[in-house]
C-alpha cells in the first residue's frame, strides 16, 4: 500500500492539531453530515437564545442574514424585528411597526414616548403549542430542546400556525409545507453559531446551550432581569429577553 | 400578497398578513353541524320514541350521510400536501385534537350512520331486489350483502340492533361536533376561539341546524312531490328547533356577556372588529337575521295559534334564517378568529378568490355536492312510503 505525499502531510496535519474524535468529526462535516458526527450528541445540548433589548439598533442585519442562510421566501420571516413606540400614559397601546420585517432596517419617525426594539424569532418553547396540535407529528421537540419541522411529512394543515402564539409559523409557498426559524440547526449542530447571532453587530442575540455549565448564559440569566414574551401563554420558551418591556406583545 | 398587505390596519406580526384557514374551512364545522344535528333529529323518534316526527326519520338519516360523505372534501382541498392526508390514520399524533378526525370520522360513518341506515332499509333493499330489475337490481343485490332473511324474527333483530346504535349514535354525533369545537376551542393562543363552551356552542348549533336543514328538506321534498305536508311532524320539529335554539341562544349569549364583563386583554381588539369587519356578518346576519328573526317567529309559534299556511311560512322563514344564521356563526368564528393580530394590535381582511382551489366556486360546489348524493341516496332508498304520505 503506498501513501502520497499529500496524504501523508494531510494524515499528519490532523494529528497533529485534531484530537481523534474531531478528526473524525471534520470528516463528517466536510461530507455535509454533520449531525452524524460521533462529536455532537443531541443529548448533551439544550438550545436557548438571549437577546439583549438595549443592544438592538434595528439595523435588520440579522433578518437578512437569515433570510440568506435559509433561503426564507420573500414576505415571509424566521425572525424579525420590531420597533415599539410606547407613550407614557398608554402602555397598553404602544405603535408597533416591523416594515419588511426589520429587513431593510427602519424608516425614521417622530417618537412620541420611549422607543426600543425587539428582534423575534421561534421561542423553541419546552411545551410548544405547535408540536401538542400537529396532528401527525411532523412538528417535533428535538433532544437538545429545538423545535422543528419535517418538510416531507407535513400535511400543510396550518394548525400550528394557528396555535402559535407568537406568529413565527408560515407556509412556506415552495413546498406547502409550514416553516419556521431552525436555530440555524445545521450550523449549531457543527460548532458554529446561528446566522442572526454571526451578523449582529451589537452582540444583542446570543447562542446559549442550558446544558453547558460554562455557557455565560448563566451568568446572563443570573445577574439580569429577564422575561420571556407572553409568559402567560406558559409554554417554556427558551427565547430569554433581558429589558423587555412589559408593552412588548 | 401585495393584496393581503394593503388590507392590514395596525400591526400584524410579518407572518400574519396572509390568512391561514379560508372558507373551506368555514363549510367543514357546517357541514359536520348539519350531520350531527339530523342525527339527533333521527334519534328523536327512534330512541325518544317522539313518534310525531317518524315521517322525517329516514330523511334525517340519508341527509346526515349526504352531507357525511361531503364532511372530509373540504378539508382535503385546504391541505397543503392531500397526498398526505393518509398519516393521520397511519401514524396520529396523539396529542393532536385534529388528528382523531379520521377516527371519529370513520366510527360515525361506518359503525354508526351506515350499519343504522342499512338495518333501517333491509327489508326494503331485499324487496327491491327482488322486484327491480337490469343494473339496478345489482345494486340492490350488492346493498344485501348477501343477506336476504326478512323473517319477523330476522327484522325484529335489526330493530333491536338499530335501537343500540342509535343509543351509542347519540353520544357519537355528539363527540363529532363537539370535537370540532374542540379544535377551534383549545387553541390557547386565540382568545377569539380559546374557551370550554367552544365544544357546546358547537353542538347546539350543530343540533339548530341539523334540525332547521331537516325540516326545509321535509317541507320542500313534499311540496316538489306534491304531497300534502303532516303538520304535526312539522309543528313537532319546530318545537324541537325552538328548545335547541334557545339552549344554544343562551350559551352564546353567555359566552358574550362573559368577555364583555371580564374584558381581558384581548377584549378591546376583540369587541372593535364585532363593530367593524365583522359587524355584518355577526351583528345583522347570526345575531339579528340569523337568530333573533327565527327565534322570534319559533317562541310566537309555541305561544299563540296560527292558521296552518301561516305556520307554514313561518317555519320556512325560520329554517332557512337560522341556516344562514349558523353559516355566519361559523364564518365568524372560523375568519373572524384570523381578522386580528395575536398582538391585539392591528387587523386584516379575508379576500375570498373566487375560481380558486379555495375559493368561492369550490365551496359553492361542495355546498351543491350533498343535495346531489342527496339526491341519489333518495333515488336509490326512498325514505318515504306513500303509506306515510298520506297520513
Amino acid at each position: 500500500m503506498s501513501t502520497s505525499r499529500r496524504d501523508l502531510l494531510s494524515q499528519s496535519g490532523k494529528w497533529l492539531f485534531l484530537t481523534s474524535a474531531a478528526q473524525a468529526a471534520l470528516e463528517f462535516v466536510l461530507a455535509g453530515n454533520a449531525e452524524a458526527a460521533p462529536t455532537y450528541n443531541m443529548h448533551t445540548h439544550w438550545w436557548a437564545m438571549t437577546i439583549d433589548i438595549n443592544k438592538c439598533i434595528g439595523c435588520g442585519n440579522c433578518v437578512r442574514a437569515c433570510a440568506e442562510e435559509n433561503g426564507v421566501p420573500k414576505g415571509f420571516f424566521r425572525t424579525w424585528i420590531e420597533r415599539y413606540d410606547v407613550p407614557s400614559w398608554e402602555m397598553e397601546h404602544p405603535e408597533v411597526d416591523s416594515p419588511n420585517g426589520g429587513m431593510d432596517g427602519f424608516p425614521e419617525k417622530p417618537i412620541k414616548g420611549k422607543s426600543f426594539f425587539v428582534p423575534k424569532l421561534c421561542n423553541h418553547c419546552a411545551h410548544s403549542p405547535c408540536v401538542q396540535v400537529c396532528p401527525v407529528g411532523a412538528t417535533f421537540e428535538t433532544p437538545d430542546g429545538l423545535v422543528l419541522v419535517d418538510e416531507k411529512y407535513c400535511l400543510g394543515c396550518r394548525y400550528c400556525v394557528q396555535a402559535c402564539p407568537y406568529g413565527c409559523r408560515y407556509i412556506n409557498p415552495k413546498t406547502n409545507t409550514v416553516d419556521k426559524c431552525t436555530l440555524c440547526y445545521h450550523r449549531i449542530s457543527k460548532g458554529l453559531t446561528t446566522a442572526c447571532c454571526e451578523a449582529c453587530p451589537t452582540g444583542c442575540r446570543t447562542l446559549a446551550d442550558l446544558k453547558n455549565p460554562k455557557d455565560p448564559v448563566h451568568d446572563f440569566l443570573r445577574t439580569n432581569s429577564i422575561q420571556v414574551l407572553k409568559p402567560q401563554m406558559a409554554t417554556g420558551s427558551k427565547v430569554y429577553y433581558r429589558g423587555l418591556d412589559g408593552s412588548v406583545r | 400578497m401585495q393584496e393581503a398587505v394593503h388590507a392590514v390596519e395596525g400591526f400584524l406580526y410579518p407572518n400574519e398578513v396572509e390568512l391561514q384557514w379560508s372558507i373551506l374551512i368555514v363549510l367543514y364545522p357546517y357541514i359536520t353541524g348539519l350531520v350531527a344535528g339530523a342525527f339527533i333529529l333521527a334519534s328523536l323518534e327512534r330512541v325518544f320514541k317522539v313518534e310525531a316526527v317518524k315521517p322525517t326519520y329516514r330523511l334525517a338519516l340519508l341527509t346526515a350521510l349526504a352531507f357525511l360523505l361531503v364532511a372530509p372534501l373540504p378539508l382535503q382541498l385546504h391541505l397543503g400536501h392531500p397526498e398526505r392526508s393518509l398519516e393521520m390514520y397511519l401514524t396520529p399524533h396523539k396529542s393532536s385534537a385534529m388528528a382523531m378526525f379520521g377516527f371519529v370520522y370513520l366510527w360515525y360513518l361506518m359503525v354508526v350512520l351506515l350499519l343504522e341506515i342499512w338495518l333501517d332499509y333491509r327489508k326494503d333493499i331485499v324487496q327491491l331486489s327482488q322486484t327491480t330489475k337490469g343494473p339496478v337490481r345489482l345494486i340492490y343485490k350488492a346493498l344485501t350483502l348477501g343477506s336476504s332473511n326478512v323473517s319477523p324474527g330476522a327484522l325484529n333483530a335489526d330493530d333491536r340492533i338499530g335501537y343500540i346504535i342509535t343509543v351509542i349514535g347519540i353520544p357519537s354525533a355528539f363527540l363529532l361536533h363537539g370535537y370540532v369545537g374542540f379544535i377551534f376551542g383549545s387553541i390557547k393562543a386565540n382568545p377569539w376561539w380559546s374557551t370550554p363552551l367552544m365544544p357546546i356552542v358547537f353542538l347546539f348549533s350543530a343540533m339548530v341546524s341539523g334540525i332547521a336543514a331537516v325540516m326545509m328538506l321535509y317541507i320542500v321534498t313534499t311540496w316538489l312531490r306534491k304531497k300534502p305536508l303532516d303538520m304535526r311532524c312539522v309543528d313537532t320539529i319546530a318545537k324541537y328547533l325552538f328548545y335547541a335554539f334557545v339552549i344554544d341562544f343562551s350559551l352564546e349569549m353567555l359566552d358574550l356577556i362573559h368577555r364583555i364583563y371580564e374584558a381581558d386583554e384581548s377584549f378591546h381588539t376583540l369587541d372593535f372588529m364585532v363593530h367593524t369587519r365583522l359587524f355584518l356578518s355577526q351583528v345583522i346576519l347570526q345575531i339579528i337575521l340569523g337568530t333573533g328573526v327565527p327565534l322570534a317567529c319559533l317562541a310566537a309559534t309555541q305561544l299563540w295559534t296560527f292558521s296552518e299556511p301561516v305556520r307554514r311560512k313561518l317555519y320556512f322563514t325560520s329554517g332557512l334564517l337560522t341556516l344562514i344564521g349558523i353559516f355566519a356563526m361559523r364564518w365568524n368564528v372560523v375568519i373572524g378568529g384570523q381578522l386580528f393580530s395575536k398582538s391585539f394590535l392591528g387587523y386584516t381582511s379575508y379576500k375570498m378568490e373566487f375560481a380558486h382551489r379555495e375559493g368561492l366556486l369550490a365551496a359553492v360546489a361542495l355546498m351543491i355536492l350533498p343535495f346531489l348524493l342527496l339526491w341519489g341516496l333518495v333515488k336509490l332508498l326512498p325514505p318515504w312510503s306513500e303509506h306515510e304520505a298520506k297520513a
